[in-house]
């Protein structure tokens, strides 16, 4: 099973490059749009660089359910079994 | 009966080596739209477009000023950038989705408002690639002796399928046109063109609807005497464009990257010999990360003209170009990549070297 706080870890740094957020912020319950004020095209480039790193599919249709960090790693942890 | 086989040779028509784009033109409609302006029909402001985008101002074309109006303008300039007469033309193509007559074109009357008649004119429906189409097909219309000078004009007057009260596209989106001529040369200027398409993504940039929901409205409202269907803005009666976003975005920087790079390989060239990049204007933010994917080195100018003029479909790449060289005049002669995508999906890129 793949390491959820890895996850996490490597998403946070995405996230960070793409927003200039601190890694510390963005955490599990964190909404992407509410919290992290992260719009849709800051939300897609963080998708393609997420399913570079964890070598994992989004598909456009799954990206509007992520609401939250947890939900995005939620769904890596899965595509990655 | 008996079929007559002739042996009669076959005359056809005698190649040409090279060719090359020999002058530009432009027209910007005088309308200027702030983001003051677009902010009356969306809850929106000024800074959060600017942040979203990157456009400050769009033009948009008046009421009587058409598409042909448009191409004829951006038309002229670049014949007199040429240094070619009208009558030299063999064809005359236009990339537009705008133009409001499904048949004739406005290529036809283009060419006769210009006095290019009887030169081959038609138009091409290739949306935000129509202009890279188009230079492509001027290309090999030149290349192959059927023609020794092709003019090939982007022009759109979007302002006419937009819902501006609609928030995923219209706001974006301004008129104008541009044009470039294309001829012989000595020495190559147009390298192959990558072109293609996407139909299964058909509807992430489209039209809300077809004319054929408005003509039926208007059917059932002369037969029943009862016009309230068409009376109601809900019902949306008139055609206009959408788009997915985030789905257009993922397609137009991380796809369309490849396409550049296989422009760039089939060009033979490589990233540093190229004077500049000039990406279809459709956000950007899509222009910045398409660069930021490309890994261009630091010389290489890139076309910026959304912010001035928004994103002006087929007309977006010719007017990147015709500024990019009016403010750096020095970069005539270099090597340019551009690249058109949008509705279809579909894609066009060439390297060209610039008038």
């Amino acid at each position: 099973m793949a390491d959820k706080n890895a996850i996490l870890a490597g998403l946070a740094e995405i996230v960070e490059e793409e927003t200039g957020l601190e890694t510390e912020e963005v955490k599990l319950e964190k909404s992407f749009t509410e919290d992290l004020d992260i719009d849709s095209i800051s939300m897609m480039t963080i998708v393609v660089n997420a399913e570079e790193k964890f070598d994992v599919k989004i598909p456009d249709e799954e990206v509007k359910n992520l609401a939250t960090v947890g939900d995005a790693v939620n769904y890596i942890a899965n595509a990655q079994g | 009966m008996t079929a007559v086989h002739s042996a009669a040779p076959l005359t056809q028509t005698v190649p040409t080596e090279a060719t090359t784009v020999i002058g530009l033109g432009a027209h910007r409609p005088d309308v200027v739209v702030d983001n003051e302006q677009i902010c009356q029909w969306i809850d929106s402001s000024d800074e959060w477009i600017r942040k979203r985008t990157g456009i400050v101002t769009r033009h948009r074309a008046p009421a009587d000023v058409s598409v042909v109006d448009m191409a004829l303008g951006a038309s002229q300039e670049a014949l007199s950038d040429a240094g070619i007469e009208p009558a030299q033309l063999g064809g005359v193509i236009v990339s537009t989705v705008t133009h409001p007559y499904q048949t004739p074109s406005a290529a036809s009357d283009l060419a006769h408002r210009l006095g290019a008649t009887p030169a081959a004119a038609y138009d091409i429906s290739a949306a935000c690639a129509g202009y890279c189409y188009g230079i492509g097909q001027a290309d090999a219309l030149v290349r192959s002796g059927a023609a020794e000078y092709v003019l090939v004009v982007g022009v759109e007057k979007l302002s006419d399928v937009i819902d501006n009260h609609e928030r995923s596209i219209s706001f974006l989106l301004g008129d104008g046109a541009g044009a470039a001529v294309v001829g012989p040369s000595d020495t190559a200027g147009i390298s192959p063109s990558v072109l293609g398409s996407n139909g299964e993504q058909w509807s992430a940039v489209s039209m809300d609807n077809s004319l054929l929901r408005l003509r039926d409205a208007l059917f059932d409202a002369q037969t029943s005497g009862d016009a309230s269907r068409l009376l109601d803005p809900e019902e949306r009666l008139w055609p206009t464009l959408r788009q997915d976003g985030q789905t257009v975005f993922r397609w137009a920087v991380w796809e369309m990257a490849k396409v550049a790079k296989q422009t760039l390989e089939a060009s033979g060239l490589q990233p540093e010999d190229l004077t500049a990049f000039v990406p279809h204007q459709a956000n950007m933010r899509i222009i910045d990360e398409l660069a930021k994917q490309l890994k261009l080195p630091e010389h290489v100018l890139i076309g910026r003209d959304i912010a001035d003029a928004g994103n002006t479909s087929a007309a977006s790449i010719p007017l990147a170009l015709h500024r990019l060289r009016s403010e750096n005049p020095e970069i005539s002669g270099g090597y340019a990549l551009q690249i058109g995508f949008g509705a279809g999906l579909v894609y066009g890129a060439q390297v060209i070297r610039i008038p």
